[in-house]
């Protein structure tokens, strides 16, 4: 059945790592995908509405094992998948952590295994080759780890403007809220192509600032992520479609600053 | 002397800032959005109406404005002299001019999978040389599979002809962003869309079989077309909407 096959398609990854490109299943390439989408949605609806009326469970016991054998996972989320709404949807919410972060968690495993048997060879060009894929891949996975932590439902902080020193940095730098928000959804909206807008801290100053980073590049060397927006068309595409500006302008209102001022040193 | 030197310069520069600068019929530059060469739903079931309509009307609309908008920019600091903001807006002229490329060609070569243009039938000698280049059409289209799923982030994959001398050969290229086909005796003969918007509102993250259904609609006619014409046979759609 279609449904089966495009539903398998969409689980969590448990496929080995063994081949280049893990994050893909292979499907029939005649498939027919006629009612693919509808059928998707609404099973993913379904759980999203079981999750955002019950305290997420499941995988929450998975936190814990955060570094078994130096393996990266995927650090549960200390909200409901429907906690964010209506900024960014339950849908969203559950496909980005369920599929595309724990995508870059198995890449990652996989491509750190790779160089490490490639490091054991003194196979030199073997690790060059695979260090966009560990920048790619170990960055999506400290990218959206950063991202769900500096984001919580109005419920429990989100939204509530800064305090202490990280609102007086952005005073000092920005003249106010308003005025850094409007400025870093300028930087958002000019990222040409998949990539993040961060709000920095220059380890060298201590000066804060709004960078854009292509792809997954991490923020690390001189820069210390802040707080994070995902700006790739996974991050708000069924809800906003290509109307990106409105995913920026309301993405604010679950933004939490308290995760942001934690980083600030 | 000095003085009349400074005294002009400050008049010229304060007459370009006052005038409203004049292209006359350039005053605004000339890009339009294609029309589509078959209907929205065209392309079902493997690429939605919905998908299609919103990446036609308002993504690569988009592109065309913004492509507009900036050209008068950069018109404005050509007049003006301005060298810095010429330079500064380079990237953003390449990117949406990109944009208005690479979605151009690419509607082009795509068909409704019922028709015999998406049959590779339609391109007997693109079909030899890809024969003679991997092996087998099914070898080519797993090499091109692994180099679309391999892109990091938003981007094209391409089917290049490469003229080398009296050779042409033929090449998969993977290209960030918008960049588009634009090398010394390179031709794009076809290409697929990897940025999500291409595909997120059916196939969410499963990109892998957006890219093994696609296949389903490739325009083969217009490929040959390409493979066997010049370099501006390939790119005339562009001409046709000025
Ligand atoms: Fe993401
Ligand atoms: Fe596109």
């Amino acid at each position: 059945m279609n449904g089966h096959t495009s539903a398998e398609e969409r689980a969590p990854l448990q496929k080995s790592t063994s081949s280049l490109h893990i994050h893909i299943q292979p499907t029939d390439s005649r498939t027919s995908i006629g009612n693919m989408s509808t059928s998707l949605f609404r099973a993913s609806a379904l759980r999203c509405a079981l999750r955002a009326s019950a305290p997420t469970t499941a995988s929450r016991a998975g936190l814990a094992s955060t570094a078994i054998r130096g393996k990266a996972t995927l650090p549960d989320l200390a909200y409901d998948y429907g906690a964010l709404e209506p900024s960014i949807s339950g849908k969203i919410m559950e496909l980005h952590h369920k599929n595309h972060h724990q995508t870059y968690v198995t890449s990652f495993n996989n491509f750190s295994e790779q160089i490490a048997e490639a490091k054991q060879q003194e196979n030199i060009q073997a690790q060059i080759a695979l260090q966009p894929l560990i920048n790619f891949h170990g960055g999506g996975h400290i990218n959206h780890t950063l991202f769900w932590e500096n984001l919580a439902p109005t419920s429990q902080g989100g939204g509530d403007p800064p305090t202490g020193a990280l609102s007086k940095k952005i005073n000092d730098s920005y003249g106010s809220l308003d005025s850094f928000k409007e400025k870093f959804n300028t930087a958002l909206a000019g990222i040409q192509g998949s990539g993040w807008a961060w709000l920095v801290q220059d380890t060298q100053t201590g000066a804060i600032g709004i960078k854009t980073y292509a792809n997954q590049d991490p923020v690390v060397g001189q820069f210390r992520p802040i707080l994070g927006i995902d700006a790739w068309e996974h991050a708000y595409y069924l809800d906003y479609q290509n109307r990106k500006a409105e995913y920026f302008k309301a993405i604010w209102n679950v933004v939490n600053w308290k995760a942001a001022e934690k980083r600030l040193k | 002397m000095v003085l009349i030197s400074l005294l002009s310069t400050s008049l010229r520069a304060f007459a370009s800032e006052q005038q409203p600068f004049e292209f006359g019929e350039m005053a605004r530059p000339p890009f339009t959005l294609p029309k589509l060469p078959y209907a929205y739903d065209a392309l079902e079931p493997y690429i939605s109406a919905q998908i299609m309509e919103l990446h036609h009307s308002k993504h690569h609309q988009t592109y065309v404005t913004s492509l507009n908008d900036a050209l008068l920019f950069q018109a404005q600091a050509v007049h003006t002299t301005n060298i810095v903001s010429q330079v500064s807006h380079q990237q953003l002229i390449k990117f949406h001019a990109g944009g208005h490329i690479n979605h151009s060609l690419f509607w082009e070569n795509l068909a409704p999978a019922s028709s015999s243009e998406a049959k590779s039938s339609a391109a007997p000698k693109l079909s030899n040389q890809i024969a003679s280049t991997w092996g087998s059409e099914e070898k080519f289209r797993e090499a091109f599979k692994a180099a679309l799923l391999g892109l990091q982030g938003s981007g094209w994959g391409w089917l290049v002809k490469v003229e080398v001398g009296q050779e042409q050969r033929l090449s998969i290229v993977t290209t960030k962003d918008q960049d588009p086909i634009v090398g010394k005796g390179e031709v794009p003969v076809f290409g697929i869309d990897m940025w999500e918007h291409a595909y997120y509102l059916q196939y969410l993250n499963g990109k892998a079989a957006y890219v093994e259904n696609i296949w389903n609609v490739i325009n083969w006619k217009t490929a040959e077309e390409r493979f066997i014409g010049t370099r501006e046979d390939a790119f005339k759609i562009l001409k046709a909407y000025v």
